[in-house]
């Protein structure tokens, strides 16, 4: 029997001495393997980037919003009205109650426009109170942030974010400054300091004003969304059933608010992008069963140059298993070599994208890795199988007689 | 008892509707160290019953006994084995294979045998000493002369010293001097007791074989020395 060190050295020097054609099957192979890694890379850093950044929110946020988005029981109020009644400043304020509660802010939001020494743009506003800032951990870079006042009152003083500072003032200093909104004069008492984050609302390119400010500028008296936070991430659930009952005895015993936490959100996104990586994932595999077939090819057309030879090696004495055990090897080696090319081509693409998003946290995946790696042998060596025992079938003599 | 007994061969080749009979009550006694060559108009079933020695064919009906030993009824693998161990084969072509060199090529049914890589390199440098190839060792077949290939599959066949050596018109390919030069190695390996069957169509090489057969339409013509009995 032949030594496996023979068959390797053999296969080796068969698999070199074509090229051309261990080119092309390794790079079928690299190819999907690279695609696997990059892919994966990208779907999982779209996990972590939003995973990070709702944790950025912090963890113990729970999010009040006016209606109810989940089924429950039939209430006594149930049947006096469907309609949701509006979250108001009141609600908001009664929210403080709660001793599981640290801080509330209420919050009224809308675009308006903004204007300065003659230059003019589209912002958004946002009307709240003192605990804002601190439930959104904003930075104030210059002046303060809105006065603790009764949120009722409204003084006309805004918080400009960093971008808008930049747009309307230039270096001039911006304190003290009056600024239009809408049909409104404000005065600048802060400037926030840039952040650059904050999902949906980009906190450089705010305006925030009083909350009953803000409702006189919309002409508005809901609320769009209450913040609250608990006094710690354990405080969560006692904190969400204190404001039910809170809101649900202001609002006549009707449960008509939705709460949202960050865990709960989180969770969801992390789910949904989760499974986007594995789709994606298994997308990519199917470039691999590609491979596969070209594999499997590219042996049959090995076999057919190479009919002669292998004719002579079994006029030699080689049996049909020594001739499959040959080219399942060739089909192996060139898998191998092919599936760590692609590796090393997914990690450079992932470096790629990790340079060209730095905010993207592209790594691939351990279990991606794995998979594609194992796919792709797997792969070869099962496309290769039929061609070597096509191999160890051929008739000697008719193989010999083939130039 | 002889090396090789054919007895009652019959080999058919089914091509569309029609039987084409290669070999039909082929009767044959070898002994060991004879030199024999087979001769006979293409067609005549002189190749088929070279196959059939070598175990490449198998015969549709008869019996092969091979030192004895009835080799017809053996599985592929354990004819595999007894091509390696007991036949050598020199073809027309050379078949060198084309990406190894003289070396490899010679060490090619070592490395089937799985005999050890030392053993191997001290055998395969004395083949190539013996068949003046010393100098030559690390050459592609593209880049010997066609007697120094013939050469090379000639040390090939005869590395695991077989008790017969079979070649397929060994000289078809070359001019006639070098023809003669290999023809003069065959018959000093068969001078040192190895059975050499030879095909031919060349008459001049026929002729110099002890025992010649012809053959015509898949029978034996004539046997210049038949063994008695």
């Amino acid at each position: 029997m032949m030594r496996s060190r023979d068959i390797l050295g053999f296969t080796t020097c068969a698999a070199t001495a074509y090229p051309m054609r261990t080119g092309l099957m390794m790079l079928a192979m690299a190819i999907g393997v690279a695609a696997v890694v990059l892919l994966t890379a990208l779907g999982d850093g779209a996990r972590r980037y939003v995973v990070r950044e709702f944790s950025a929110l912090g963890s113990s946020l729970i999010i009040v919003l006016p209606g109810r988005t989940e089924t429950g029981g039939v209430g006594a109020g149930s049947f006096v009205t469907n309609t949701p009644r509006d979250l108001t400043v009141d609600d908001a304020a009664a929210l403080q109650r709660a001793n599981r509660v640290a801080r509330v802010a209420p919050l009224v939001l809308g675009n308006s426009e903004i204007a300065y020494a003659g230059k003019l743009r589209e912002v958004m506003v946002i009307g709240t109170t003192r605990g804002f800032a601190d439930i959104r951990n904003y930075t104030v870079a210059q002046g303060r942030f809105l006065p603790e006042e009764d949120w009722r009152r409204g003084s006309a003083v805004a918080v400009i974010g960093a971008t808008l500072h930049q747009e309307l003032f230039g270096t001039e200093a911006a304190l003290g400054k009056m600024i239009r909104v809408g049909d409104r004069r404000y005065r600048v008492i802060g400037v926030l300091a840039a952040s650059g984050s904050g999902l949906g609302m980009n906190a450089d390119e705010l305006v925030i004003v009083p909350v009953a400010a803000a409702q006189a500028l919309f002409n508005a008296s809901s609320l769009f969304r209450i913040f609250a936070e608990a006094r710690n991430r354990d405080a969560v659930p006692g904190a969400k059933t204190q404001i039910l009952d809170i809101l649900k005895t202001r609002h006549d015993g009707e449960e008509d608010v939705t709460l949202i936490t960050q865990d709960a959100v989180l969770g969801t996104f992390d789910r949904i992008l989760g499974a986007l990586t594995l789709a994606v994932a298994g997308i990519a595999a199917i470039s691999l069963a590609v491979a596969g077939i070209l594999v499997m090819n590219v042996m049959l057309v090995a076999i057919t140059q190479r009919t002669s030879e292998i004719g002579l090696l079994k006029a030699l004495g080689a049996t049909g298993g020594v001739i499959r055990l040959v080219f399942l090897t060739e089909a192996a080696l060139l898998s191998v070599a092919g599936a760590f090319a692609g590796l090393l081509l997914g990690h450079l693409g992932a470096w790629g994208l990790r340079l060209m998003f730095p905010m993207l946290p592209a790594y691939p995946p351990d279990w991606a890795i794995f998979a594609g790696l194992g796919t792709a042998i797997v792969t070869g060596v099962l496309f290769g199988v039929m061609p070597a025992r096509h191999a160890a079938t051929l008739d000697p003599v008719d193989a010999l007689a083939k130039r | 008892m002889a090396q090789i007994e054919l007895d009652n061969i019959q080999r058919i080749f089914q091509l569309g509707d029609s039987q084409v009979h290669a070999l039909q009550d082929v009767h044959l006694r070898i002994d060991a160290g004879e030199y024999v060559s087979v001769m006979g108009p293409s067609g005549s079933g002189k190749s088929t019953l070279l196959n059939l020695l070598g175990l490449l064919d198998r015969p549709n009906d008869g019996h092969y006994r091979l030192e004895g030993r009835d080799v017809t009824t053996l599985s592929g693998d354990e004819q595999a084995r007894v091509r390696r161990e007991r036949i050598g084969f020199v073809f027309q072509s050379f078949h060198l294979v084309p990406r190894l060199s003289a070396e490899e090529n010679i060490a090619l049914p070592l490395l089937l045998a799985g005999i050890a890589p030392h053993d191997r390199k001290a055998r395969v440098a004395q083949a190539l000493d013996d068949f003046g190839l010393a100098e030559r060792g690390d050459h592609r077949p593209d880049q010997l002369s066609g007697g120094q290939r013939q050469r090379v599959a000639i040390a090939r066949a005869t590395i695991m010293q077989p008790a017969m050596l079979l070649a397929d018109e060994p000289t078809g390919n070359l001019d006639r001097a070098t023809g003669e030069e290999v023809t003069r190695l065959l018959e000093a390996l068969n001078g040192r007791g190895v059975t050499l069957i030879v095909v031919t169509h060349d008459p001049h090489m026929g002729e110099r074989a002890q025992r010649q057969i012809r053959m015509e339409d898949g029978r034996i013509e004539s046997d210049s020395h038949p063994p008695a009995a």
